[in-house]
């Protein structure tokens, strides 16, 4: 019973974060709404047994992409009013075809049946939420996870490093920019410098100044 | 009443819907836009694990973490070329984006 009423609350909460998401008019509401959603989002894997993946929902979105959205949020200086308009002009267009879609894709949901032989096919059987009570010693999700995604997904796993990695250095690249006028100590024409350059010698005559 | 594989699937397609009606309606607002690709990326991140979870099967749970390593890595570079756009124009009119064309 609880389940079934904390399903029902995380799923609304989801979708009214995400209509938010889409409809406020403050893109900084916009990315609050975006943290809900992520954090219901989470709840709701955490109802499905899915531990591992609800922490890991809430460290990279909420820990990381939502605060660099809102990041750039605020450091872009536009008009966000203005920005809103259309948004009128394009709801029955926008608000049908998503209709649209959501109906096709529960006349999917309800019309979908695993296959007879379902169980056969499984790559890596789960341990299931009445074995984790029952073994309490037993394998959990996240240890589960481990032992095939260093093993068997270990490439996928060096991939998904390697993908971060590029879209690291194409974020750095993107935006890096060599601006003019700012003083920079070049350790090389400092090491450079001879006597003669920095050093003048004056011979002033006595009683005459230097002029 | 039990929560069955079809309400998970069910909230993750109005979720997936919501993400697309975000693009059509904010069409001027590259981070809204952005920020619509993710949430229907969370959509099929849903799926996946709620596939996973009642099949038994870890399978959907590792290809759900390899979705969320590229969402991750696409909001930083979509971020980038947002910034990089916003100083060479000075604002983030999508409309606007047609250099290339001219």
């Amino acid at each position: 019973m609880i389940a079934v009423a904390a399903f029902y609350f995380f799923a609304f909460a989801a979708i009214a974060s995400g209509l938010m998401v889409v409809a406020s008019k403050n893109p900084v509401h916009s990315v609050l709404f975006l943290i809900s959603a992520f954090i219901a989002a989470s709840g709701l894997f955490v109802l499905m047994g899915a531990e591992y993946l609800a922490m890991l929902l809430v460290v990279v979105y909420v820990g990381a992409v939502a605060v660099l959205f809102l990041f750039v949020v605020m450091m872009l200086d536009v008009d966000f009013v203005e920005m809103k308009q259309g948004f009128l002009q394009y709801l029955p267009i926008g608000g049908a075809i998503a209709a649209l879609v959501v109906v096709e894709l529960i006349m999917v949901v309800f019309t979908w049946a695993f296959p007879s032989d379902a169980d056969m096919r499984l790559a890596h059987p789960a341990p299931t939420a009445a074995e984790t009570v029952a073994d309490p010693n037993g394998p959990t999700n996240i240890e589960a996870i481990g032992l095939i995604l260093y093993t068997d997904y270990i490439h996928y796993f060096q991939i998904a490093g390697v993908i971060l990695l590029i879209a690291m250095i194409g974020a750095i690249i993107l935006t890096f920019r060599t601006r003019e006028g700012i003083k920079k100590q070049d350790p090389a024409k400092q090491v450079a410098r001879r006597r003669e350059e920095g050093v003048e010698l004056v011979d002033i005559q006595s009683g005459q100044g230097l002029s | 009443m039990e929560i069955g594989l079809g309400h998970y699937l069910s909230v993750a397609g109005v979720l997936f819907a919501i993400g697309m009606a975000g693009i059509f309606l904010n069409r001027k607002n590259v981070i809204i836009i952005l920020m619509s690709i993710e949430l229907m990326l969370l959509a099929v991140n849903i799926n996946l694990v709620a596939f996973s979870q009642f099949l038994g099967d870890l399978t959907g749970q590792i290809f759900a973490f390899m979705v969320l390593t590229v969402a991750a890595a696409e909001a930083a570079v979509g971020l980038a070329i947002l910034v990089a756009f916003f100083r060479n124009r000075g604002d983030i009119a999508v409309e606007d984006a047609n250099l290339m064309k001219n």
